[in-house]
Order: structure tokens, then sequence, then C-alpha cells
């Protein structure tokens, strides 16, 4: 057989909605999850984690433990497998150094893990299992006034700090100033799938089955932390339940299987708990933000000046970057953006969907609306007019910047012309009513990917990349991507993923998953069709291409890439009981070219509703006392539930990024961005009080009252 | 989780003979709040012993014109009896308003009256908590408190009930039914609940051992046009920050009877009797409304993080009797 490309007629599969490719197996339950798959002589181990916020463990008294039905081992500081420190994908990470000394850095920190033939002999014996501390005073107590507040040292996540001009003169010389303070609390993500992980020895492989973003990142981790060749661990993720971040990086469990795998000599599964959940693999820091705008009576920006303030654990620093989107969205004379953080005896927060942009939007998009209000300005115009030509702090040009679109368009469609913008005007029964509005923008960044295409001798075309699907619909993209690269039809494509043995690839996160292995998939399915056009015939084991594209990423033109959106809500608000519904959200967004419109809309949805959430909900509270949360379940912590969630309307303006092979730029995140600042700005327009302070609680609506015109 | 036996009672003698037996068992409902706080190691029987296949499970209308509902209707049949919701309304909408579809298709009359409070620090235990571990302190009163009690609570504990079924009862004065070794006993709802004291982990005046076999309510005229309304942080799925039963009898402008009960400010569901009679025989005005709610609240004694429940509490008596007040001149 020889080649079938370019015979058929173009598949035009990019573009078109298309449902999940394993979207029967999921609902009937076919798709297995890594808690799930059976494995012959599987144990089970069950993290025990500390209950003090700083200190040592003093001893840890396995023996009655041990003698318990079922437990095959307890695991701890002092005989835990020796775990080499290395430097992973973001260099050193101390949070998954676990069982290596007594140091206790925070409630939750890992400090035991029983291992027994079931899991509920391994609960039983874990919460039976007796662990004595010396207890240190401990100081979890978040503020941007903390004495403790330091300027990070930048790093690859995170430029600390930007500016130019003079932001006190600036300010000084501008008819309207804006200067508040906007917090944010401590979120976390909570997927639906807990985290969970089994490993096994397989003819002298370590064989893992992990729920992350990234197993080829897992493997080479796993590698360098317990001494073994790249080349004898395989991580696989085949199907994984939402992650959101918070499976970006190697986590507890995968390493604590890991160990026990080893001691044991038996596969063994380790899957969080919901509460542990809530320590143990990340989660997004509270933030305290200062925004101080400065503008003309026209509403052009003279200072701009964004300071956040984020907490991190005493082992590791991780910043949220929520400064960092004026650096994309307004310019100014006097443009400054900075950074502070401070070490907490609290665990070490990390990536969660849209980090920086969330908490940053919140702030940034609330001091904007606050500032056209001041400049009697509608707050679309107050926008348009400081579009800035070029990227404000980097001065590079944008690859393609369509936020004005997002606004026109959004606009129509919510009707916003007709809107009376004087606040607390409309009222309907108990409820005011108001709207709002805000800018939203998300990097799209591409990092480098390998790929394996083969043409089968049967005309399929099998693609392998360690790609993950986190419930997203990467896989059927992937696909689609691969359809119309190699010319032929959806059906005569597997698409393979998961795999570390698969090769190096970028992680499922940043947004930049389906941009970068499209990158790699089509270069591989360029170099295939280039090879199938040559004479010869497809032998048994097929033709496969490979491709690598760290040079092609090398290569692509220094540019500010983004995506934007433009957010719109209306809500109801009752002062007298401090209840907000939203009834309306729309989003428009300028994304790059949308290669599945219909989970595409999806994850847009799922941002905005999340938006919605953090705008009203979410909030893990601790406390002071004992440093541990008070609300660590789905009871406690609140999300919005389905009744809280309104029609939400996603749309999307052409946004052609042809400086980009792929013209794709990726929307897992932005949907969230600027979210919550819509519906905090439509609160204000309901009752006339600016709420800076997240959540929007019926507490702080009640007390705050209403101040209407 | 610990190992524990299981058990199907088949009548009403033998469940409380199985309990009688062993002190350490517990009855199970629909173990929507049990078998959690098994799980988080608060609840740690050896045996359990089913009651849902007891012969409990009917609502039945009184001579007199009250309802008899017993112990083991399901949450979900009691929102949906025609009786119910035309004679008391409010304990419908008061059901519907609790939990989600799937725990009240579980949860049982019995079980909810009895569900614990949802303290986070009772939840965990790895913290103190006067309620779980008697003695060991109430970290809620330095701590996290924003949605525990104004009214009734002590030093030792300011944990609410949860209960959103028991306000509406609690505003129609049912009692409660039970079974115990010596025979059949009857306790008002009003003295169902103890006082908080020094005592936190006491919670009710049943009798050890008892089994609740169901709630009595008297004929209220009064009640076939109540109404329950809950404030919560999000619009479903969960606990209340603050919530009133209330049924107003209003003629000529003046109040004839009234019944109000608030739920989420106390450590049982509240019955607000000072407001009512302050109610009673006077002008159906928002003002006297109001008044009467600062009557019943003047007794409030908010912590930093909860006063806000003092101006929800009145505002949702000034809303509700207000909204019943220009129905009843419809
Ligand atoms: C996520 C979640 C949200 C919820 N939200 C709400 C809400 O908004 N509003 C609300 O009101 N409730 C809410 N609930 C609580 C729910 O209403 C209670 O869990 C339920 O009513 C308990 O009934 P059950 O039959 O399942 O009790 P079980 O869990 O079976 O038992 C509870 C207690 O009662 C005892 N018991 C049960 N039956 C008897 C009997 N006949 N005689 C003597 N003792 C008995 C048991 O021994 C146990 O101590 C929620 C629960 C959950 C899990
Ligand atoms: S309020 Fe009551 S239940 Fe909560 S911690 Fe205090 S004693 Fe325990």
């Amino acid at each position: 057989m020889t080649a079938m490309t370019g015979t058929v007629a173009a598949a035009g599969t990019v573009g078109a909605s298309r449902t999940r490719m394993e979207g029967r197996a999921k609902v009937t339950g076919a798709a297995r999850y890594a808690g799930e798959i059976p494995f012959a002589d599987l144990a089970h181990g069950w993290l025990v984690a500390s209950t003090i916020a700083r200190g040592r463990v003093r001893s840890v008294e396995s023996a009655p433990v041990l003698a318990m039905p079922g437990v095959l081992a307890v695991l701890h500081h002092q005989n835990a497998p020796r775990l080499e420190e290395f430097a992973g994908m973001l260099g050193p990470d101390p949070t998954i150094q676990i069982l290596q000394n007594d140091r206790v850095p925070h409630v939750g920190w890992p400090v035991a893990l029983v291992v027994a033939e079931t899991s509920e002999q391994a609960r039983e014996a874990a919460d039976a299992l007796v662990i004595r501390y010396d207890q240190e005073p401990h100081d979890i107590a978040f503020s941007a006034q903390h004495p403790g507040m330091y300027t990070p040292d930048d790093s690859p996540l995170l430029v600390t700090e930007t500016g130019k001009g003079d932001i006190e003169a600036g300010l000084a010389a501008s008819a309207v100033v804006v200067d508040e303070e906007y917090t944010t609390p401590e979120e976390h993500h909570n997927a639906m799938e807990p985290h969970a992980a089994m490993a096994r020895w397989d003819s002298g492989r370590l064989e893992v089955v992990d729920s992350n973003q990234g197993p080829f990142a897992v493997a080479q981790d796993l590698a360098k932390m317990f001494s073994l060749d790249l080349a004898s661990v395989r991580v696989r993720s085949e199907h994984v339940g939402g992650a959101f971040g918070s499976k970006g990086l190697t986590r507890p469990p995968v390493v604590l299987a890991v160990m026990a795998a080893i001691v044991t000599d038996r596969p063994v599964r380790v899957v969080l708990t919901r509460r542990q959940m809530f320590s143990v693999v990340g989660y997004r820091s509270p933030t305290a933000q200062r925004v101080r705008l400065g503008a003309d009576t026209d509403g052009r920006l003279r200072a701009f000046d964004h300071q956040a303030a984020s907490l991190t654990s005493t082992i590791h620093e991780f910043v949220e970057s929520s400064a960092g989107i004026g650096r994309v969205m307004y310019d100014a004379d006097a443009h400054h953006t900075s950074h502070r953080v401070v070490r907490l005896d609290v665990p070490t927060p990390s990536w969660m969907r849209a980090p920086g942009e969330a908490p940053g939007s919140f702030a940034l998009e609330s001091a904007i609306d606050e500032l056209a209000h001041k400049c009697g300005m509608d707050p679309i115009a107050l926008r348009a007019r400081n579009e800035p030509a070029v990227g404000p702090v980097s001065g590079l040009p944008f690859s393609s910047r369509n936020v004005l679109g997002c606004f026109e368009e959004g606009a129509r469609r919510f009707g916003w012309a007709d809107r009376d913008p004087r606040p607390g005007a409309a009222r309907e029964g108990r409820w005011l009513l108001g709207t709002g509005t805000a800018a939203a923008t998300y990097p799209a960044r591409v990092a480098p990917s390998t790929a394996a295409v083969t043409a089968e001798a049967d005309g399929t075309f099998t693609v392998r990349i360690t790609a993950v699907d986190l419930g997203t619909g990467a896989r059927t993209a992937l696909t689609q991507i691969a359809a119309d690269a190699l010319e032929v039809e959806l059906d005569r494509i597997q698409v393979k993923i998961a795999d570390s043995d698969f090769g190096q690839a970028m992680i499922a996160g940043g947004s930049m998953g389906t941009r970068s292995w499209a990158l790699a998939i089509t270069a591989a399915a360029t170099e295939l069709r280039a090879q199938l056009a040559l004479p010869g015939d497809i032998p048994s084991d097929g033709i496969t291409a490979r491709s690598d594209t760290a040079e092609a990423i090398g290569a692509l033109a220094r540019q500010e890439r983004h995506s934007f959106g433009a957010q719109f809500a209306e809500v109801a608000v009752d002062v007298t009981t401090g209840e907000v519904r939203v009834r309306r959200m729309l989003g428009i967004f300028a994304a790059g070219r949308v290669v599945n419109p219909l989970t595409a809309r999806s994850q847009l949805i799922g941002g905005m509703t999340w938006g919605l959430s953090m705008a009203l909900h979410e909030e893990a509270i601790r406390d002071q006392a004992s440093g541990a949360h008070v609300n660590a379940d789905l009871a406690g912590y609140h999300f919005a539930s389905n009744a809280d969630v309104p029609v939400i309307e996603v749309d999307w303006v052409d946004d052609p990024d042809t400086h980009d092979p792929t013209g794709i730029k990726g929307l897992g995140e932005i949907g969230i961005v600027g979210a919550a600042a819509a519906i905090a700005n439509a609160v204000w327009h309901a009752t006339g009080v600016r709420h800076r302070d997240l959540p929007i609680r019926p507490d702080r609506v009640l007390l705050a009252g209403s101040r209407g015109c | 989780m610990r190992e524990f036996g299981y058990q199907r009672a088949d009548d009403v003698p033998g469940a409380v003979a199985l309990l009688a037996a062993d002190p350490a068992a517990r009855y199970l409902g629909g173990g929507t709040n049990l078998v959690d706080l098994m799980k988080t190691g608060v609840e740690k029987p050896a045996l359990l012993i089913d009651v849902r296949e007891l012969p409990l499970d009917r609502i039945e209308v009184t001579g007199s014109g009250g309802l008899r509902i017993g112990a083991t209707v399901t949450n979900s049949d009691l929102a949906a009896d025609p009786e119910v919701r035309r004679r008391y309304p409010a304990l419908a909408q008061a059901v519907l308003a609790g939990a989600s579809g799937q725990l009240r298709n579980m949860a049982t009359v019995g079980g909810n009256l009895l569900q614990r409070t949802r303290c986070g620090y009772f939840a965990d235990t790895t913290k103190p908590c006067n309620k779980r571990e008697p003695g060991s302190g109430c970290p809620a009163i330095a701590g996290e408190h924003h949605n525990h009690a104004i009214l009734g609570a002590s030093a030792h504990c300011v944990a609410t009930h949860p209960s959103d079924m028991g306000v509406a009862l609690t505003a129609f004065d049912a009692v409660v039914t039970c079974e115990t070794a010596d025979g059949p006993a009857e306790l008002p709802l009003a003295g169902f609940y103890l006082p908080v004291g020094d005592t936190p982990h006491l919670e009710t005046a049943l009798p050890p051992g008892a089994l609740i076999t169901g709630v009595t309510l008297p004929p209220a005229p009064v009640a076939a046009t109540s109404r329950y309304r809950k404030v919560r942080e999000r619009a479903s799925y969960a606990f209340a920050i603050g919530s009133i039963a209330a049924a107003l009898d209003v003629q000529d402008g003046v109040v004839r009877d009234v019944r109000l009960a608030f739920g989420a400010v106390a450590s049982r569901p509240w019955r607000a009797r000072a407001a009512e009679r302050a109610l009673t025989g006077g002008p159906a005005t928002a003002e006297a409304f109001a008044a009467a709610a600062d009557t019943e609240l003047a007794a409030a004694e908010p912590l930093p993080h909860n006063g806000y429940k003092v101006a929800l509490t009145r505002n949702l008596v000034v809303a509700m009797l207000t909204e019943l007040t220009q129905e009843a001149v419809r």
C-alpha cells in the first residue's frame, strides 16, 4: 500500500464539533481511573498526615498498628526509602521529599504511610496510629502587612517586579485616582477524581499508574528520586478526572506508592481522601492586592501600580503571580507591578486554574470599574481608551489582540447599551439588580514536545504522544488535528496518550497542551507524509515518523501572545439577607483557533462557573489556634451548586494568529479570568457598595447594605 | 473506619431490645449523618441497628386534624405528602430546603431530629471540642464561628442545630413519640433539646436507648398558610445561616395568631415565643414586626463574627410577616 494522503477530500475536522472519543467508555464505566484499575495482589497505602502545624515527630508508635489485621508495613521518616534530592521541572521540590526527616512544616504534612491488604484495614490502622510530636509555635496569619513579607527573586515562573516612570508623580498629576486593597481567600481545586497512584515492579521495571497532568515529567522525577534509569520507569495516566494544576507536578501519593512497593515488594495503591486533598496537592494562596490607578478625566491612565502579596510555605517558595495581568492589559507612562510573599506554617500553594490571572483580574478589573465610575465613563469605553499598541512592559507587538472585538460583540449580545449606569437604580421585589463587565486575558504559551505518528499496514494511523486528557477533550482535539495533518478521516486515526514510554511532551497545563502537542503531531505527520510519498509498501510494523519541536519553538518570533475575552454578568442582590444570585453570564473570547467548539465551550463555561464560585462561595478557612482547616470537605468548602449557576452563554470572535503554525492559543484557563470581577462589578452596580474582599458572602453583603442613587 | 456489626430490626420492641443489650449500639436511619461521622471517627458504634424497615413509615391525619408522622418516613416522602403540604406547608418547604434530593431520599424524620451539629471542630477528631470530648474546650469561640449560635449558647459550646425540618416542627408544637424498654413515651419538641449549659455533649431529653417512633403535630389552622424561608451561602445544598418558619392569622389589621421559629441561631430550633407574645393582639405592621423581632433578639449574644445573624433574623421576621400579611389581605 502506498501513501493515502492527498487522495481523500480534506477532512476539515479542526473547527468542527466532535463528541469525546472516550465518551462512551466514560459514561458506561469502562474507562478506569488510577484509583480503580484492578491489579493482582494489590496492597493499599493510607496516608497519615500531621495534626500539628509546626514541630518535629518525636515518635511513631507503629508496633500496635503492625499487629492489626492485614497491616503489612508502617513507613515513616526512620524507615522509609531514602530519596535523592533532585531538580525537577521547576527545580528542587521539597514538597515531595516526604518521610525523610522528622520536621513538620504544616498541618497535613505526610508523617507516615500505613500499608495493608485492604484499603479499609489500612484506613483503620492509620486512624489508630499514635504519633507523638514536639510542637513549636506556628504562624499562619496572612496579611499584606506581615513583617515577614519579602520580595522573591525572579524564577522561571515569575518576573517579580516591573517598572517604568514615576508612579507617585503620575498619581499626583492625575485628576482621578483609585487606590484600594482587594483580597481573595485560600482556594482549592479538589478535582472530582482524587489523587491516586499505583506502583509495582514489573520485570525489573517500575510501573506506575497515576493521576497526573504529565506522566513523562512524573517518570523523570521518580527516576531521579529513586535513582533509577529513566528507561526503567513507566508512568501512565490514561484517564484523569480533573486536575486544574493540582496534578501538574509529582505529588505525594505517587512517591508513597513507590516507596511502599519497594518495601513490600507488592503492587501498592495510595488514594487521597478529600480532606487530605486540602493539604498535600497545592492550592491557591490567599492574596492581598493594592491597586493604584491614576487617570485624566477622560479615563486615560497616567499611573498604574499593582502590588500583590501572597503566602508560601516554609519549605518551598511558590508565588501567586497576581500582578502580572497589568503587564498585558493596560499601559501608562508610570507603570509598576510587583509581588511579595511571606513564608508561613501552611502547605505549599501551587498552580490553580489561571494562577495569577484569576485573583489578579479580580483586583485589577474591579479597580478599572471603580476608575470608570469615578471618571463618569462607561467601563468598556474606559478600557477602549487604554488599549495598548504594544506590550506595556515588553514593548513587543501582539501576535493578535482582539479584546475590543470581544467587548463589542459581548455588549451587543448582553444589551449593554440599555444599561442605566447609576448604581442601585433597578429593583425587582426584594432584589436589587445590576450588571457588570470585566476583561480577561491569559498567556498563549508553548513548550517543546515530541510525538510519533505511524502509518499502519492496514491503512490506519497511530499517534503516540505523552499528552493527557484531564476530561477536557484533549484526546479528541488531537485526533482532529492529526486527521487534518494527515488529511484522512477521523476514524482512521488512533491517538494514544498519557504513557511516559512515548517520550517527552509538555504537561497538560498552562493552557499550553493543545498548542504544544498540535505542533508536535503536525510536524510528525508532515514528516510521515513525506516518507509515504516515496514509492514502496508499508511494512507490517508500519512506518513511523517522529518529531521534536524544541527547535521550531525556539525559532518562533518574540511576541506578546495571549488570549483575550470580555465577561458580562447580571446579578440580583437582597441586601436584607445578603443573598447574591447571578442571573446570567456571557463570555466572549478571542482565543485563536478553536479546534473543537463543543469541548472548547465546555472549558469556557467551566472556567466562568468557577469564576462565579470564586466570586460568591469559595473560601478555605483556617483556625489560627491549630493552623488547620475547619471546612476541609465538600460540605464545608462551598462552591457553586447547580442552582447557583445561571444560563452561561459563551462564544468567540475571530482571532487569527498568523504568526503561529497552529494558530491555537489555548482556552483552558481564560474562562475564569475576569469572571469574579464582572460579578463583583455587577454587585456594586446593584447595590452601590463595592465589595473588595472575596467571596462576596451573605454576611458581608448584609452588613454592607446598599447605597443606591 | 472501624469494623462494626449490622442488624436489621423487624419490630419496634425488637429494636429497643437490641439496643438495650448493647449500649455501644446505635440506631441507623438513612445513615446520612451517622455514617459520615463514623468515617471521620466521631462516632464509633460497635453495632448498627437498622430501623428503616420498621413499620413507622406512615403519615396519618389524627382525629383532631393534626398529623402523625412515622419516624422512618423519608424526608422526600414527608415533603411530598399532600396532607403535609396542605396543613403545614412550611414543613414541606423546610424539608425541601435541606440537603439534596439524594440525601432526602435516604434521610428519615427520626435521624433528622438527631443529626449532629455541623460545627467544623466537632467533625474533626484532631481538634478539641466539648461536645465530642467533654472538657477538651471549645475552639470555636476564639476561632471560626461565623455560622454559630447567637441565642442560648454557653461558654462551653456555641454550636447550632442544623435541621431545617426541626424549625418548622418547632413552630407547630410538635411532640416526639418514642419507645423505651419501659414502654412508650412522649416529649414535646419544645423540651426535646436540652439547654447547652456545661454539658453540650448531652443534646436531648430522650431516655437512654429510646427509639423515636414518630412526631405528632397538633391541629393548627394558622399553619395552613405557613411558610419557610432559608438563607444560605449558596442557592442549594448548604445549611442555613438563618431561617424562619412563620404562620400568621391577621384579621382587620390585627394579629390573631402567630407562630415563629428560627433556624441556625441556637443549639436547637428556636421558638420565638417572646416575639409571638409581643405580636399577638397588636397591629400587623412592619414596625410591630421589627419591634417583636427585637424583643426576641434582645437576648442575643453574638460573637465577633456572627453578629450579622441578629440583623439577618430580624430582617427575615419583617420580610416574612409582611409577606404573609399582604397575602392575608388579598
Ligand atoms: C451534605 C449534606 C447536606 C445536608 N444539608 C442539610 C440541610 O441543608 N438541612 C438539613 O436540615 N439537613 C441537612 N443535612 C442533614 C440531613 O438532613 C441529615 O443527615 C438527615 O436528616 C439524617 O437522617 P438519617 O435518617 O440519615 O439519620 P442517620 O444518619 O441514620 O442517624 C442520625 C442519628 O439519629 C439516630 N437515629 C436515627 N433514627 C432514629 C430513631 N428512629 N430513633 C432514635 N435514633 C435514631 C442515629 O442513631 C444517629 O445518631 C445534610 C446532610 C448532608 C450529608
Ligand atoms: S461550638 Fe460546640 S461543637 Fe463546636 S467546637 Fe465548640 S463545643 Fe465543639
